[in-house]
């Protein structure tokens, strides 16, 4: 009993302190409410983006990837580094081990590697075993070549942002000029919003300036080989976006494929298993026969036995 | 073990009598979960959550075992090697994305097995150790997640470190001192992480071991049912093998299609992009949130925003009300002393219990979404009614509803006018009496 | 007495579907081992450098150069003729693992002698790659441990080692190009 009183005032004063906080927060809001911040009107949400690989039957469309991966090493290599992938994983996107090998050999930038006679830093040329090297020896150095920025590693940025490979497309496509654009509820960008130096307003980036300038500025940028679509910005982006998908999940088809077996057994194994229990339990003489309020030939009983206890069941 | 009528163990095969004359393990396990361990006949869907979560504990220890043989405990090395794992070991992928999904299925199916034992009284007498064994489980398994979440050294896992192993400083004097001892620094880094690996892969034995006195705490009575009525004889039972082995076999088939429809379909769904990227001490995610799992916590530790009582301040009360929000769950077989303990008969009772589901729900939902002033007064709302459900509700309910009548026994009587009948715990049995009201 | 399903004859019949459901689930957990068991074989990076090229237009006849190949030493030398005579003209029948210079090396190319560099008594790396370093009584390697030498053809000839040193796969891929394994 005891215990149960002090157990109901310990209640007591955590109600207590949760509506005294209601109450000031309540106040607060209503006499000086929170403004909506300028990236809560600006900000937009990716666009949809409809790739090979979507979807619980997706696979990877080898050409685009190829293409991805094309538009990543003229464009976006000389400042993002791709550590996690290795080159020899770019058998996946259909080069053979020569390809493979070739492109390793005349990566432009080379791997870093100690002078065998004086010991000095040295580098030497990529092996398909190697990593993709990175552009900057470090951080710093990285964030000195570009106005205190870091452009992020990509190996895994298509599964690090809300909205993955549609996240980076519609950022590489959503460049605007600060001064014309309009939201949806046709407001300008209020002056402490605008970029400042070295900024470029991006209404898909959280922030809403990024510090990287628009890497697809023109059609034509990269040259597609025979055979593929036209290189205009929209296509480059929704290449590259398909190939740094690949890059963040390079096992994606096979988990699609293990996956459509898997729960296929699971399925055959389950219904197996519920036939098995119902034999089973036609053996257990005779089902459960409750007595009682639980017993339905007594429901009406018992709805008027709760009305009359002044509940209402 | 407690039944009169359990079928006793009897070794056919001389190897059967050898192995029972030395090590009577398969007799053990026969009384256990065998054809001599009687269990209500009754059971519903309901009852078959401990089994899901004894697997999924099976689960959590086999594929963490074999990924302990590719991680690699280091600030600067953990996020690579797990991105080995997912893209070089054999299978890792399949084993990392088991691994964290498994833990998300573990905590949904012992959510359910909870809040069936919520409904149905499972913790009333004489099963309260059962259901305090029970949340001691429970605790650790939040304390391996949450341990388990770190290592990835991802953006969460590093914030997450930090944000929990803060909530020790908000205990005046001793709790900076205790912060810096847990992480063996002043922020999490290397020393925390290799430490909080070890705990990682032991807790879950620890787990194991609680796991055999729930389950030997709750042999002793025996199984409870939806009706909370005590098993009177045979008939009211079954062996467990092969009537519960093959309902637990085919539920568990159904269970384990979720989990692998989401392990290879939507592996990230239950997770946060941000813990894709590695640890960045410097640069804090705009929204730090902890999994889906410990949500309602952070929702009641973040609603408390005012000192009240001026010598405690907000953040402390947070700290408190989140630890009590559990620990008060060990007192309820005595804030509850209905005697009668199925929710089935208790139409008042029953009111409240879905009340406190939607205000479950409610707290998740706000531990995971923006912070605004709406999220922040309704998770308000919600904590304050999960303290008040709880603390003051329950215990009057329980003081002076008006049960419904209880059924006579779990199964019909085999004779006609058989005398003996079920009561309530602690009423006079009555005599004579039918369920004609 | 509630019926006990094992007792009852009448069900034998219709066993089969609990049979078959069982199976099918045995079946599963069979196949859920494999990927356990999978797991601890070398991963894709370590399979990776399982093959290593040598470039080999730097090495002049006499001089060797000591390379890594799966994380092991690997000698690879440029025989003089004279050496190669000198391997020639042991009798072979005396040597404790008995071997040509020919057997061990490539048509064609038998100055190039490429072997790990570990001695086969109990795996230091041998002398003998770098100027200057002691190559034993015959001229080839020398192990300090225990006082193992070997010939030019790096043959064991004296002391505790029982093997010659392990000649791995390899191949020419071009004129001043070896792949190893």
């Amino acid at each position: 009993m005891l215990l149960r009183i002090l157990l109901g005032l310990i209640g007591a004063g955590f109600a207590g302190a949760l509506l005294a906080s209601l109450g000031t927060d309540l106040a607060t809001y209503f006499s000086s409410p929170a403004e909506e911040s300028a990236e809560h009107a600006f900000h937009k949400e990716p666009k949809a983006l409809h790739l090979a690989s979507d979807g619980p039957f997706g696979k990877f469309d080898r050409q685009q990837l190829q293409r991805g991966f094309q538009v990543y090493k003229e464009v976006c290599a000389a400042c993002h580094s791709m550590n996690l992938v290795a080159f020899r994983d770019l058998h996946a996107l259909g080069y053979s081990e020569a390809e493979v090998k070739a492109i390793a050999n005349q990566w432009m930038i080379e791997v870093p590697s100690v002078n065998p006679d004086t010991g000095e830093a040295a580098t030497r040329k990529a092996i398909p075993a190697d990593r993709f090297p990175s552009p900057y020896p470090n951080e710093t150095a990285a964030r000195a070549a570009n106005n205190n920025a870091l452009p992020p590693d990509l190996s895994l940025i298509a599964k690090a942002r809300e909205g993955g490979p549609a996240y980076t497309y519609s950022l590489l496509t959503g460049y605007a000029d600060p001064n014309s654009y309009r939201n949806e509820a046709g407001e300008a960008l209020p002056a402490a919003n605008r970029p400042g130096t070295g900024l470029h307003f991006n209404p898909y980036f959280a922030n809403l300036n990024i510090a990287m300038p628009p890497p697809l500025v023109s059609a034509g940028q990269v040259t597609y080989a025979e055979g593929n679509p036209q290189p205009t910005v929209d296509q480059m982006a929704k290449d590259v976006s398909a190939f740094l998908m690949w890059a963040a999940e390079p096992k994606l088809e096979n988990r699609h494929r293990y996956g459509l077996a898997t729960v296929i057994f699971l399925l055959i194994a389950t219904v197996l298993g519920y036939l098995s229990y119902q034999n089973i339990w036609a053996e257990a003489k005779r089902k459960v026969r409750v007595t009682g309020p639980l017993d339905p030939v007594n429901k009406a009983k018992r709805t008027r036995a709760s009305r009359k206890a002044g509940v209402k069941d | 073990m407690s039944f009169a009528w359990a079928k006793p163990y009897e070794p056919k095969t001389e190897f059967g009598k050898w192995i029972d004359a030395r090590l009577p393990l398969p007799r053990l396990a026969y009384g256990a979960v065998g054809g001599g361990y009687p269990v209500p006949r009754n059971l519903n869907y309901l009852w078959n959550f401990g089994v899901a979560a004894g697997l999924f504990l099976v689960i959590q220890i086999v594929t963490g075992i074999v990924l302990a043989m590719h991680y690699y405990a280091s600030a600067d090395g953990a996020f690579n090697s797990v991105e080995h794992i997912m893209r070089d070991v054999n299978a890792g992928w399949m084993l990392r994305y088991a691994h964290a999904n498994g833990a998300s299925f573990f905590f949904i199916v012992v959510y359910i097995h909870i809040f069936r034992g919520l409904f149905y009284g499972s913790y009333k007498a004489p099963r309260e150790l059962v259901w305090m064994l029970g949340l001691v489980i429970y605790l650790l398994m939040m304390a391996t997640a949450f341990l388990g979440y770190v290592l990835p050294w991802g953006q969460m896992s590093y914030w997450g470190a930090q944000v929990i192993t803060g909530f020790f400083s908000a205990f005046p004097l001793v709790g900076e001192p205790i912060r810096v001892w847990l992480l063996g620094g002043y922020a999490p880094d290397q020393a925390a992480l290799t430490r909080f690996f070890s705990l990682h892969y032991l807790l879950p034995f620890v787990i194991a071991a609680v796991v055999v006195l729930h389950i030997w705490a709750l042999h002793i009575p025996g199984s409870g049912n939806p009706t909370g009525v005590d098993v009177k004889n045979e008939k009211d039972t079954l062996p467990f093998h092969p009537f519960y082995t093959a309902k637990d076999g085919w539920f568990t088939g159904a269970i384990l299609v979720a989990y692998t429809a989401v392990l290879f379909f939507a592996p990230n769904a239950l997770g946060h992009p941000d813990n894709y990227i590695q640890a960045n001490p410097l640069a804090t995610p705009a929204h730090i949130v902890p999994e889906w799992y410990f949500w309602p916590f952070y929702a009641i530790l973040r609603a408390f925003t005012v000192d009240f009582l001026w010598i405690i301040p907000a953040k402390l009360w947070g700290v408190l009300a989140m630890f009590f929000s559990i620990l008060l769950l060990f007192f309820l077989p005595w804030l509850d002393k209905s005697p009668v303990r199925s929710g089935h008969y208790r139409p008042v009772f029953k009111r409240f219990f879905w009340l406190l589901m939607l205000d479950i729900l409610v707290l998740g939902y706000v531990g995971g979404a923006e912070i605004n002033a709406f999220n922040i007064a309704l998770g308000q709302f919600a904590s304050a009614y999960y303290f008040i459900h709880f603390l003051i509700i329950l215990p009057l309910v329980s003081a002076f509803e008006k049960p419904l009548p209880l059924p006579n026994s779990i199964s019909e009587s085999v004779l006609h006018g058989e005398k003996q009948e079920a009561a309530p715990i602690g009423a006079p049995a009555r005599a004579g009496a039918t369920a004609a009201e | 007495m509630v019926a006990q399903v094992a007792e009852d004859h009448s069900l034998r019949r219709r066993d089969f579907i609990n049979i078959a459901a069982v199976s099918f689930a045995g079946v599963g957990a069979a196949a859920t081992v494999l990927p356990l068991v999978n797991q601890m074989s070398p991963s894709a990076d370590v399979l990776a450098l399982a093959s290593t090229e040598i470039d080999i237009s730097k090495i002049a006849p006499g001089q060797a150069i000591k390379t890594i190949w799966r994380k092991q030493p690997v000698f690879v030398r440029n025989l003089t003729p004279a050496e190669i005579a000198a391997a020639n003209a042991v009798r072979v029948s005396d040597l404790r693992d008995p071997q040509t210079l020919a057997e061990r090396t490539k048509p064609g190319k038998h100055n190039w002698l490429i072997t790990l560099g570990v001695c086969t008594h109990l795996g230091c790396v041998p002398l003998g790659t770098g100027e200057g370093e002691n190559r034993g009584e015959y001229g080839g390697y020398f192990c300090p441990c225990h006082g193992s030498h070997y010939d030019t053809a790096a043959r064991i000839r004296k002391g505790p080692a029982p093997l010659n040193l392990q000649v791995p796969d390899y191949e020419f891929t071009s004129d001043t190009v070896v792949t190893i394994g």
